[in-house]
């Protein structure tokens, strides 16, 4: 089980994935956007999205759980 | 003259519009979101106006908002600072329909300078030398393709109506042109204001490898006289973003300076200009030739140079300008100046890194000034540029102006958000910046060297 945080302050501006799919390492699973930057979100880890814990529109602070892939 | 502008801007370019506007004895009124509401720019305003909450769409972007508020404090004049609304030709417009001064270009030089294929077409016909590349938007990825091969790899793909290196991206093959062309039309989409389900206009032009980016500085006089105030050498960038910019350009040569400056006044003449402009050029260095790049209408972030070496301040020349004061310009330019961005991002890979400010001590003394948009106390939010400062050294030399940057760097306190101030410590010490003999691969390279 991986859990993916964010790295800092950001809006989530897309998301890709939804809990279930299956994602190869390096998958886009959200695009975060912060200071006019759209910064991607990938999957550290092969495997399935078991939650997805942030929605579009959110504004999450750095350490926020955005996605835990088993 | 009017006797009070209102600042249609946040941040470090307000505060320091707003500083100009104290200084001539003319009222100056903030507008703001709601985010910004605690920031020096507000408090330091005679007058401020709340706009709406952060998104930039429903504050700083609502033009029917800003020329409320201008109304409502009765403003005379009004200033755009840099992106959002500055250059806009319908906000220039609609300041002016209001019976307000429009303190920049006229609204048909920014359309006309504000498309970069027409820019560019207008500035080949003028006689101003232009990278090959479309002189039609492209639409599609099979017509990049086309035109690419045309042209010759590496292409440079950017948005024909963008600006400040969003979306834009070097091309070296027909499979990172179509990622690059991918990613020049969602920025097109959601930054250049191409509407859903209309094609994305896109430009390609020839890249050119090891190219330095200096750009001149115009000012267009009340009385139609174009005068160019040097350059600036912008080629230390990431992600196409400027971090440094000096002058003179350590690149560029007495002969190549005159034409590039005669070049620049001619872009000038050619839509009529008024106030301050920044004409954008590729150097080749080597070959020592350049081309045109793009004309922004508008105050440069990096302007503060130009003021260093010229002793000029260009806000108050835009403000008598815009005023129809008639007047001959001299400006002799002296010693050397370099400008440091200090971004709230980390500094090995520049991603954003907002946050409270729990300490902010700017460094001072002689030939150092700094342009803030923050105290201590305030908080960098995510919704905005991450510019938090601007520090701007200048000396009698180019040794001299990196000898006090060197100073000035490690007396420039920052704790809270992450900031690029090791990174800039980190420039000051590279050879390759430190010879002047740099292009704008420095950044990338020094971040492969690791």
């Amino acid at each position: 089980m991986a859990e993916v945080r964010a790295e800092m302050v950001a809006n989530v501006w897309k998301i890709v994935v939804a809990e279930g799919d299956t994602v190869e390492e390096g998958d886009t699973l959200v695009i975060l956007e912060s200071m006019k930057m759209e910064i991607p979100v990938l999957a550290e880890d092969s495997g399935v999205v078991a939650q997805l814990k942030v929605a579009e529109g959110d504004v999450i602070q750095e350490g926020h759980l955005i996605a835990v892939i088993e | 003259m009017f006797d009070s502008v209102l600042v249609a801007n946040r941040g470090e370019i307000a505060r320091r519009i707003i500083r100009t506007v104290q200084r001539m004895g003319l009222r100056a009124i903030a507008v703001h979101s709601e985010a910004d509401a605690d920031l020096p720019f507000v408090t330091e305003a005679d007058d401020a106006v709340l706009l709406g909450p952060a998104a930039p769409a429903q504050s700083y972007l609502d033009v029917d908002k800003v020329i409320a508020a201008a109304r409502a404090t009765g403003a005379q004049a009004v200033h755009p600072g840099y992106g959002f609304l500055a250059e806009n030709a319908s906000f220039a417009r609609a300041v002016t329909e209001a019976g307000l001064v429009w303190i920049g270009p006229a609204p048909e030089a920014i359309e006309r300078m504000g498309d970069k294929i027409n820019a560019r077409n207008m500035m080949e016909s003028a006689g101003v030398p232009v990278a090959a590349g479309t002189r039609e938007p492209v639409g599609a990825l099979t017509e990049a393709v086309r035109a690419a091969e045309r042209i010759g790899y590496p292409v440079m793909v950017k948005t024909a109506g963008g600006g400040g290196g969003i979306g834009m991206g070097v091309a070296h093959d027909e499979e990172s042109l179509g990622k690059a062309f991918e990613q020049a039309s969602r920025a097109a989409a959601r930054f250049g204001g191409a509407q859903d389900g209309e094609s994305p206009a896109i430009l390609l032009e020839r890249y050119i490898e090891r190219a330095r980016h200096v750009e001149i500085q115009i000012l267009g006089l009340a009385d139609g006289t174009v005068v160019a105030l040097g350059e600036r050498d912008c080629s230390v960038q990431r992600r196409h973003q400027k971090v440094v910019e000096e002058s003179p350009s350590p690149g560029i040569t007495g002969d190549l300076r005159e034409r590039m400056l005669a070049a620049a006044v001619r872009a000038g003449e050619t839509v009529g200009y008024r106030g301050a402009g920044t004409v954008e050029c590729l150097v080749d260095a080597d070959a020592q030739d350049f081309v045109f790049l793009e004309m922004n209408t508008r105050l440069q972030v990096e302007h503060p140079v130009t003021e260093s070496v010229t002793g000029l301040d260009l806000v108050e020349h835009q403000i008598r300008i815009a005023a129809g004061e008639v007047y001959a310009l001299e400006s002799s330019p002296g010693g050397h100046a370099i400008e440091f961005r200090v971004y709230a991002e980390d500094p090995k890979r520049f991603l954003p890194g907002p946050g409270k400010i729990d300490m902010w001590e700017e460094p001072s003394g002689e030939g150092v000034r700094v342009d803030s948009g923050y105290v201590a106390g305030n908080v960098v939010t995510p919704f905005y540029d991450p510019l938090m400062a601007k520090l701007c050294v200048h000396g009698a030399t180019r040794e001299e102006a990196l000898a006090r940057a060197r100073t000035a760097i490690a007396a420039f306190k920052v704790e809270g958000p992450k900031n690029n101030l090791p990174f800039c410590a980190e420039l000051l010490d590279d050879p390759e910046f430190v010879s002047g003999d740099y292009d704008t691969g420095l950044v990338s390279r020094m971040r492969k060297a690791r």
